[in-house]
Order: C-alpha cells, then structure tokens, then sequence
C-alpha cells in the first residue's frame, strides 16, 4: 500500500491520491505538439466545443421533448419553442451545431489527408476518427427523427428501406427494424433511445479512443517532418523555447486552439440567430403524415454526396456502390501505397490531382444529392458517381507508383 | 517561412460557400417554382368606376340584395342565425360575418365577388353553374337600378361600418381571411372561433364535437381538411404563403382554395398573426442575438491577445 503523510495543502492531498500534478503534466504542459502547424490543426479543438454545446444544450431539449408519435411535433415547436423559457434558443443552438459538426468534421477529415497524417503510424487515429464518422452520422440521423416532421418521417421510411437489400427484398428485416411496418411509436421510441444513450456512449467512447490513438505517433505537422519529440521538448524544457520544435500542448497550443475556437463561435453563432434556416429544413416543420408524401425528400446536406453515388444506379447496384462508398474511407491508410507521409502537394502530381479531384467531386456529388434527378442532373450525378468509384480503385494504383520524396 | 494561414482559410471559405450556395440557394431555386406578387393590385378583374354611397348601401345590403339572408353583421347588430357548425352543413363553409368585410378585403375584390362568387375566388373550375355546380353564394344580379352602382353602394356600406385600418389586429386579419378554413391549435384558434377556458370537461368536448363536426362538412366543401397553419411561416416562408393567398392558382393550380381577396395590408398582418404564431419569439432572438455577438467578439479578441503573450516567446 501506498505511504500516506499528512497533507500540507489541498494540492498536496490531492497529489498523493490523484496525482494531479503527473496528470496534468501527462494531458497538458508536457504533452508535445509540433510548432509548424497551421490552424486547421485546431479543428479537433473546435469539434469538442461543438460537441460540447450539442451535449447542452441536447440536455435542456431533452426534459422537455416528448418521444411519441402524439406528442413530439407539439412538444418541439409548442412547447420548446414557446413555452420554455430559451427553449427557441437550445433547439436553434442543437439544430446548428449537429450541421456545422459535421462541416467542421470534412474539413477535419479533408486536413488529415492532405497532410497524410493516416500514414506511419497514425492509422489508428484515422480509422477511430472515422469510426467517429458513422457514430456522428448514427446521432444526426436518429436525432433528425425526433422532432416527427414530415422530413423526419419521410427520411425514416426512405433509409429504412435500404436494409430491404434491394432484391432481396428483405422485408423482415425493415419491418423488425422499425417494429411496425411504417414508421411509427416503436420507431421513434428505438430512435430517441439511441439518440440520447446508445449512440451519445458510443461516442464518448470513440472520442477517448481518438485522444489516446494520439499519444504515441503525435500529432502530425504541416510540412511531414519526422520530429524526435524527446530531444524537442528537453530543448523546450531546458529554457531554450524559441529554438526547440515543439510546444506545450497547454497553454502554448491551447492559446491558438482558443483562438480559433473564438472565431469560429462569431461565425457559429452568426447561424444560430441570422442564418439557421440551412440547418432546420422547412418541411420538416409539417408534421409527420403518412399520406402525404413530400415532393422532394432529401437528407441533411452532410449525407448528401453518399445518397447521390445510391441514386443513380438500379437499386442492387446503388446500394452496393452506397455500401462501398460508407465505409471506403476507413481504408484509405491501406490503400494509399505511397512511402510519403508528407502534404499532398508534395507527392507528385497523381496524389496532388486524386485529393483536388476527390474534394471537388464530393461536393459535386453533394450538390446533384439535393437537386431533383431529373435531365442533366442525373447524368451530371451519374458521373460523379462513377469517378468518386474509380478514384479510390485508382488509389492504390497511383500512390504505388509514387516516388519517394 | 512565409506564413500560409490567410491562403489556407481562403481555400476553406472557398469551397464551403461553394457547397453552401449549391446545397441552399441554388437547389431551393430549382425545386421551387417562383411566383412574383401581383401587389394585391387584383387587376384581372374590373375597374371600379362608381362611387358608393353607404346609405343606399345599407338598404341594399339588409333588403334587396339579401346579404343578411346567409352572413351576420355583428357591427351592425345583426347575429349569426345559426352556429358556424350548422351553417357549414349548409353552405360547404360558415358564411363570413360581413362587419369587417370592407377593411379586410380589397374593394374591387369585393366589387367583382358581389356579382360573381366564383369569379372572383377564381373556383370556376369548381363551380360551374352549366354544369350544375353552383356556388354556395349566390351572386348578386341587381335591384332594379344600374347594377354597378348598387354593388358600389354596398361596398362604400361594408366600408362604413368596418373597423378602421389601423384598427385591424393580425388576429383579426387571420380570423376574418384565413380562419373559418384553417385552424392555429398554437394560438387556440379553431375554424369555429377560439376555443374558451371550460370549467367542466363535458364543455370542453362538447365544443370539440362541434369542431369535428364543422371540418367534416369543410372536408366535404373542400376536398381535404385545409391545414393548421400554426407552423407554416416556418414550413414555408413569407414570399410563397403571400403569393399563394394572392393567388392560390398561380402555385396550385386547380386548387380547390379559393382566392380570399385580401388587401396587401391586410396579407401583412395575416403574416404578422403567423409569425407570432410559428415564430413567436423573433424579438427575443434578434435582441439576445446581438448580445451574444458582441459577448463573443469580446471573448475572440481576449483569446487572440492570449495567444500573441504566449507565442511572443516560442518564435
């Protein structure tokens, strides 16, 4: 057992049975960050306070929501909306922050494979951030349900029917899925559960897994220098910071990370109060009627690039290539073949033009999601759909071939 | 090294403005049909070319012409002969009560309605009388004198008695133009009126069974139970519900909803009953918005004075 002494002070105590002082210098003041990064590399910081703000103000919205099919639609827009005192400001806060997350998540994902920071070592952060990927996407979608608007339902009995498999016409499964055979209470009841517990977990969990998948490779810098973190920061520690390439994760990078994060909070709440109608569509403030389909049903604008590589094909085949295109990007650390780990522009132009490619494209793709398939739209999503195919076949091919720099 | 940040960020904005302007505007564009305001100018129908006077009106209105026979005119003393249930049974839809007909609704509206209903509500497609549908309200066909100046004198009578402009609430506006069709369970109202306070549940049902049984006959009228439009000023937006209720046609054509003839006063104040309906706290949000801004502009500049002391010395 461990030798207790009387305390000298409330640090004191709590060193000798938390040790806080080891704690804080293992999460802060000795965790090692390069210094040439630029400030995409706080976006992580920024993904947490959204997430933070999603917890909040999804805490305040959840004692007054009600999860049945009677009472959600009122108990959103009457009494969230109305009634509760900031219950307006909670639900535009929520509402937002589930569709700016997941701007700030793409330009994350898009960041870590300009830089190559999936690669020599860094696999794992890339593979739990995309796993973080499907538990976001889990969350946005159970929690677009909720509120049982007309899009609500409408999305619901759209995305449910792909577990039919097309021709296979597992209809079993659809209906075991939503425990009825259209949506209805047990199909809000299973979505409000994993949208306020299950999936919250999964995520808390994820996110502690990111966190530590860190530690070991370290943070990855803008110009894919291999640092050795241990000569830095005994440069850093032994007075000599300007010379030293590294810095104190607190407060050296922290600084920035606030930094970033207050300018990003200006642009987050310029939606939240002047600009939030992209975040909460218009349709789904009709409520939920089963015989009234909406003229358009799309998803949120996040979903949008991988409903379009689903829509222009026959259903087998869409739901193959939608299947293809939902988990292709966990692989990308094994299928980029190259031996550099260094910024896209540096690797040649194969790489530099497959990263420009796929950003453009993906929007393309996000955009022909929304607008009606009809005429050049369809051909136009069509193509896209094809090529975003053939650039992650063509990406092991290309980076094989990729001389080393 | 040259500092990269500022090209960075324009790369970010760059194709985030391009995503946002596809996904937003671009895509509403072309998923919704624009229909441009007529300025609640009615100019399909006829000039006014007589001037009214009231007096003579009046007698048109409670004699020859046969108003009261259907529509109450409570500023005028004379009260519903029925209950909006039961004059639904009988006419499709409850009769409005013509006090405030003559601020509500446009004169030349009113004027062309007089003659000829189904004209003027643009329904003929619904009320064809050499087919035998005839429209509940029967139009007017003169007393004997020059037509036209008997309808003017029963409008410059409707606009005599009615409340002055200014005098019209936005509840009042949608009550009289929108509210014997549509219900706004947020603000209490039914198609029958506002729903009272009852001390005894029986009353409360009663009044209920009353509602049910005037959207039964409304359903018949009209094909379909028109909607609650407690939310739609957020399912839909101001420039469509203005245009539609300009004009139901020019969005839906063949709808079976009629053109309510309302003034473009009139239509503002309706939207203003909607917001406060569907978007009841847009005060609060534009005043706690501006405090939050500033609050965080505060914050981001402390955070970057931070940054700059704390960066001073690794550089």
């Amino acid at each position: 057992m461990a030798h207790f002494t009387k305390a000298t002070s409330v640090k004191d105590w709590l060193n000798q049975r938390l040790a806080i002082e080891k704690v804080e210098k293992v999460m802060a003041s000795e965790y090692w960050i390069p210094k040439n990064i630029n400030f995409l590399w706080a976006m992580g910081m920024v993904l947490v306070v959204t997430f933070v703000l999603l917890l909040v103000s999804g805490i305040f919205l959840l004692m007054y929501y009600v999860p049945t099919t009677a009472e959600a639609f009122y108990s959103v827009n009457y009494t969230i909306m109305r009634e509760v005192g900031y219950g307006w400001l909670w639900r535009h806060v929520h509402g937002v922050a589930a569709s700016v997350v997941f701007l700030v998540i793409y330009i994350h994902m898009f960041t870590a494979i300009y830089y190559g920071s999936y690669k020599k070592g860094r696999e794992m952060i890339w593979i739990s951030g995309m796993l973080l990927f499907i538990a976001f996407s889990t969350e946005a979608f159970s929690g677009y349900m909720l509120p049982w608007g007309q899009m609500s339902y409408w999305a619901g009995m759209v995305i449910t029917n792909l577990f039919a498999g097309g021709s296979l016409h597992a209809d079993g499964l659809v209906e075991w899925i939503r425990g009825d055979y259209v949506p209805a209470q047990a199909f809000l009841g299973r979505f409000f559960m994993l949208h306020v517990l299950l999936v919250p977990i999964a995520i808390m969990g994820l996110i502690g897994l990111h966190f530590a998948a860190l530690r070991i490779p370290h943070v990855n810098n803008q110009d894919g220098e291999e640092i050795d973190f241990d000569v830095e920061s005994k440069k850093y520690l032994n007075g000599d910071k300007a010379g030293s390439k590294v810095m104190r994760f607190a407060n050296d990078f922290m600084s920035k990370d606030m930094m970033v994060v207050g300018i990003f909070l200006i642009f987050f709440f310029y939606l939240v109060f002047y600009n939030y109608g992209f975040a909460m569509d218009p349709v789904n403030f009709d409520p939920a009627d089963g015989l009234k389909t909406p003229a358009h049903i799309y998803p949120e604008w996040y979903f949008l690039w991988s409903y379009e590589i689903l829509r222009p094909f026959n259903i087998d085949l869409g739901l193959a290539l939608f299947g293809f295109a939902q988990v292709i990007f966990v692989f990308l650390p094994f299928l980029d073949r190259s031996p550099n780990s260094v910024p896209a522009n540096r690797r040649g132009a194969a790489f530099k033009v497959w990263f420009w490619l796929m950003l453009s494209n993906m929007i393309v793709l996000t955009a022909m999601g929304k607008l009606p398939p009809e005429g050049v739209f369809s051909q136009i999503g069509l193509v896209a759909a094809i090529l975003f195919i053939a650039q992650w076949i063509a990406l092991p091919i290309i980076t094989s071939m990729e001389k080393k720099v | 090294m040259k500092n990269k940040e500022p090209i960075i960020l324009a790369v970010v904005v760059f194709f985030t403005l391009v995503t946002y302007y596809l996904v937003e505007p671009y895509a509403h564009h072309v998923m919704h049909k624009h229909v441009e305001s007529e300025s609640f100018a009615y100019a399909d129908l006829p000039a006014i070319t007589k001037t009214g006077d009231a007096a003579r009106g009046q007698d048109l209105v409670m004699g020859a012409g046969a108003c009261v026979g259907c529509h109450a005119i409570e500023a005028a003393g004379m009260p519903a002969a029925m209950e909006p249930q039961m004059a639904a049974a009988s006419y499709g839809v409850n009769p409005p009560d013509l006090s405030n007909a003559g601020v509500i609704y446009d004169a030349r509206f009113l004027t062309d309605l007089i003659k000829n209903p189904a004209h003027a509500l643009k329904v003929e497609h619904k009320f064809d009388a050499d087919k035998g549908q005839m429209h509940p309200m029967v139009g007017f066909y003169g007393a004997g004198g020059d037509i036209d100046q008997e309808v003017a004198d029963m409008v410059a009578y409707l606009q005599s008695i009615a409340v002055k402009p200014e005098a019209v609430t936005p509840a009042l506006a949608y009550e009289n133009a929108c509210g014997r069709c549509h219900a706004m369970s947020y603000e209490n109202w039914t198609q029958i009126g506002t729903k009272p306070k009852f001390k005894h549940e029986k009353d409360s049902l009663a009044f209920d069974i009353k509602v049910l049984e005037y959207q039964d006959s409304i359903k018949t009228y009209m094909g379909k139970l028109p909607p609650d439009l407690s939310m739609y000023i957020r399912s839909r937006n101001e420039q469509f519900i203005s245009t539609l209720v300009e004009n139901p046609q020019n969005h839906l054509a063949g709808t079976a909803m009629p053109r309510t003839g309302v003034t473009a006063d009139t239509m503002d104040k309706v939207i203003e009953h909607m917001k406060d309906a569907g978007d009841t706290k847009r005060h609060k949000r534009e005043e706690v918005g501006k405090t939050v801004m500033i609050f965080i502009v505060i914050f981001a500049l402390f955070a970057l004075l931070w940054k700059k002391q704390v960066w001073r010395d690794l550089h």
